[in-house]
């Protein structure tokens, strides 16, 4: 197995030792010895919410620390526990196990599935299987591979990466959790989200005001009519996200109106 | 959500525990949940056409465990399910064994309360076979089962299927056998099942005589359901039963048993359907399964838009 993913095994493993009874380790420790049969595998894989509970992990600061390059955050115990048995077993069974669970999963497994893309052996093979995710109509499965998930800045093309982020802000969803947002800005997603925000002008709709991060440098003259359209909305976000735009853009910023970080207006957003 | 009609001060709350959501729209979650539906039940059966490959069924199987729980969240109701191989596709060989293979992947799935819904339909030797075979699964995987009885020699058929199921040692607690009616009834009982009543317009159970049913039978192992599918039917069945109830003079505990505790208490068994999980859901729940109007917000302008309360 690629060094990656014994390490993730590693210590997804010693954070469920922490936490989980005696009586759910002794269950888990009989299922991880019997990771060779398909069919027990997919058994215990199913039954580890029931055996094992579904209280989230909240790692401490040190066990979020050990964790290079991605963010548990969010996961919770079951879902550990399910990406260790997945990543335990025989590497040979890997790809398909992973495969037919995708084909089979109900909501909780995808979203857990999806959000250990990058814990996977070989996981620049897994970009059409993540693009699958992104397909998904279930909010949260989008989610998965969407936010906290360094799986796509790493192994998305362009054309996947900005599918990703135009669809975050057609279903509603939020950009900021996406990793990657300003290193992967391109002129093709900046005509993209200018288009789309026409869409949503004409039809009377606002525009999420985090939209205007991905210009990055690639809000040019011909654009400037459209930020300056934020710049004037009533939506004191949008004005602000406007206004980071054009400095990121190295155009001169506005002398009036209330400046604030895009951390500042991610909080200010919707949670999500 | 509705207000209860003798207690101003509650919340109604429902549960269906039997409905075939994936062929409704919208406008019914939206219903359901505004008539006070906090959880439903979508058991797995035929989709108005046989299926022709084990892949279509698969796909299925997983729409109800994976995009129908999420839609029904949209609504602020849990969706529940069950998995089984029906009567009328048992009758293709073929098919059926294919089946048989790929349901361990599923019976264990968050939110499966049972296996089924099984039984007969023309009460064939490949629909014995096939029923025979998943009361092991069943009791293999120890899981509560869902009876399908037959529309056509309906008292012959639901007798026949608890003959097989006590012939294989399973518990009737651990059973509900649905679409009784007035002839079957007493037997079900008797002999320790839950029994289920479909009111379904027409073909099955209309709600006048569910009231006299409740008033003779009392509300011990009996509770309803809509089985609304694609064919005429109405998913607002539970509701309408329950505020015919109370009009008609039944005691709110019974109505409560018949529309919410029981159908609860039998699937409950499953240990994958629990109150908490609508009243007072774990976080990650929270996360992913409540994206709309959550039941949790509570305070939804009561919606009660039909000309008229009877199920004929």
């Amino acid at each position: 197995m690629a060094t990656e993913s014994a390490s993730a095994l590693s210590l997804l493993e010693s954070w469920l030792t922490s936490r989980l009874s005696t009586e759910a380790q002794a269950w888990y420790d009989e299922k991880r010895a019997s990771l060779s049969c398909d069919r027990d595998f997919y058994i215990a894989f199913a039954l580890v919410p029931r055996k094992l509970g579904k209280a989230d992990l909240i790692p401490t600061e040190d066990e979020g620390a050990a964790c290079t390059g991605w963010d548990p955050s969010n996961w919770t115990v079951d879902q550990a526990a399910r990406i260790a048995l997945l990543l335990a077993g025989p590497e040979a069974s890997f790809i398909g196990r992973l495969e037919k669970l995708c084909a089979t999963g109900d909501v909780g497994e995808l979203v857990t599935l999806y959000q250990a893309l990058p814990l996977y052996p070989n996981p620049a093979s897994l970009a059409k299987r993540a693009a699958e995710g992104l397909r998904s109509n279930v909010v949260p499965v989008f989610e998965a591979v969407a936010h906290r998930n360094p799986f796509p800045k790493r192994y998305f093309d362009q054309a996947a990466w900005n599918q990703m982020v135009l669809k975050a802000l057609f279903i509603g969803s939020s950009l900021h959790p996406i990793q990657g947002l300003d290193a992967r800005a391109n002129e093709a997603l900046a005509a993209t989200l200018i288009d789309y925000a026409h869409e949503r002008w004409a039809a009377g709709r606002e525009v999420n005001p985090e939209l205007w991060r991905c210009m990055g440098p690639f809000l040019n003259e011909a654009r400037l009519e459209d930020v300056n359209r934020a710049l004037a909305s009533e939506n004191r976000l949008s004005k602000a996200a406007a206004r980071l735009a054009l400095g990121a853009a190295k155009f001169p910023e506005p002398e009036e109106g209330e400046a604030l970080s895009w951390e500042e207006i991610h909080q200010s957003l919707a949670p999500c | 959500m509705s207000e209860d009609p003798s207690n101003s001060n509650d919340p109604i709350k429902l549960i269906d525990p039997h409905v075939h959501m994936s062929a409704r729209t919208t406008d019914d979650y939206e219903r359901m949940a505004a008539s006070g539906v906090v959880a439903l039940i979508e058991p797995a059966f035929w989709l108005g056409q046989p299926r022709t490959t084990v892949g279509a069924y698969m796909d299925y199987l997983s729409s109800l465990v994976g995009f129908e729980r999420f839609r029904a969240s949209q609504f602020g109701i849990r969706h529940y399910c069950t998995v089984g191989l029906n009567s009328k596709e048992a009758n293709n060989e073929e098919l059926a064994e294919a089946v048989m293979e790929i349901l361990p992947l599923y019976l264990q799935k968050e939110g499966v309360v049972a296996l089924g819904e099984i039984g007969y339909d023309d009460q064939t030797e490949l629909e014995d076979r096939y029923l025979r075979k998943q009361i092991e699964l069943a009791k293999e995987f120890d899981m509560v089962i869902m009876i399908h009885t037959p529309h056509r020699d309906k008292k012959h058929g639901t007798s026949r299927t608890m003959d097989v199921l006590e012939e294989h040692g399973v518990d009737p607690a651990k059973v509900a056998i649905d679409h009784n009616n007035e002839e079957t009834v007493q037997e079900v009982l008797d002999r320790g099942y839950w029994a289920a009543f479909t009111l379904y317009p027409n073909t099955k159970m209309g709600n006048e005589r569910m009231v006299e049913i409740v008033r003779e039978y009392g509300s011990e192992k009996i509770f309803i359901d809509s089985a609304a599918d694609w064919g005429v039917s109405d998913p607002l069945a539970v509701s309408k039963t329950f505020r015919l109830m109370h009009e008609r003079g039944i005691t709110k505990a019974d109505i409560e048993q018949v529309c919410y505790h029981n159908a609860l208490a039998c699937y409950g068994q499953s240990g994958q359907i629990k109150e908490e999980d609508w009243l007072n859901p774990l976080p990650v729940d929270q996360r992913n399964l409540f994206h709309g109007n959550s039941v949790l917000r509570g305070g939804q302008t009561p919606r009660i838009d039909e000309d008229s309360l009877i199920i004929e």
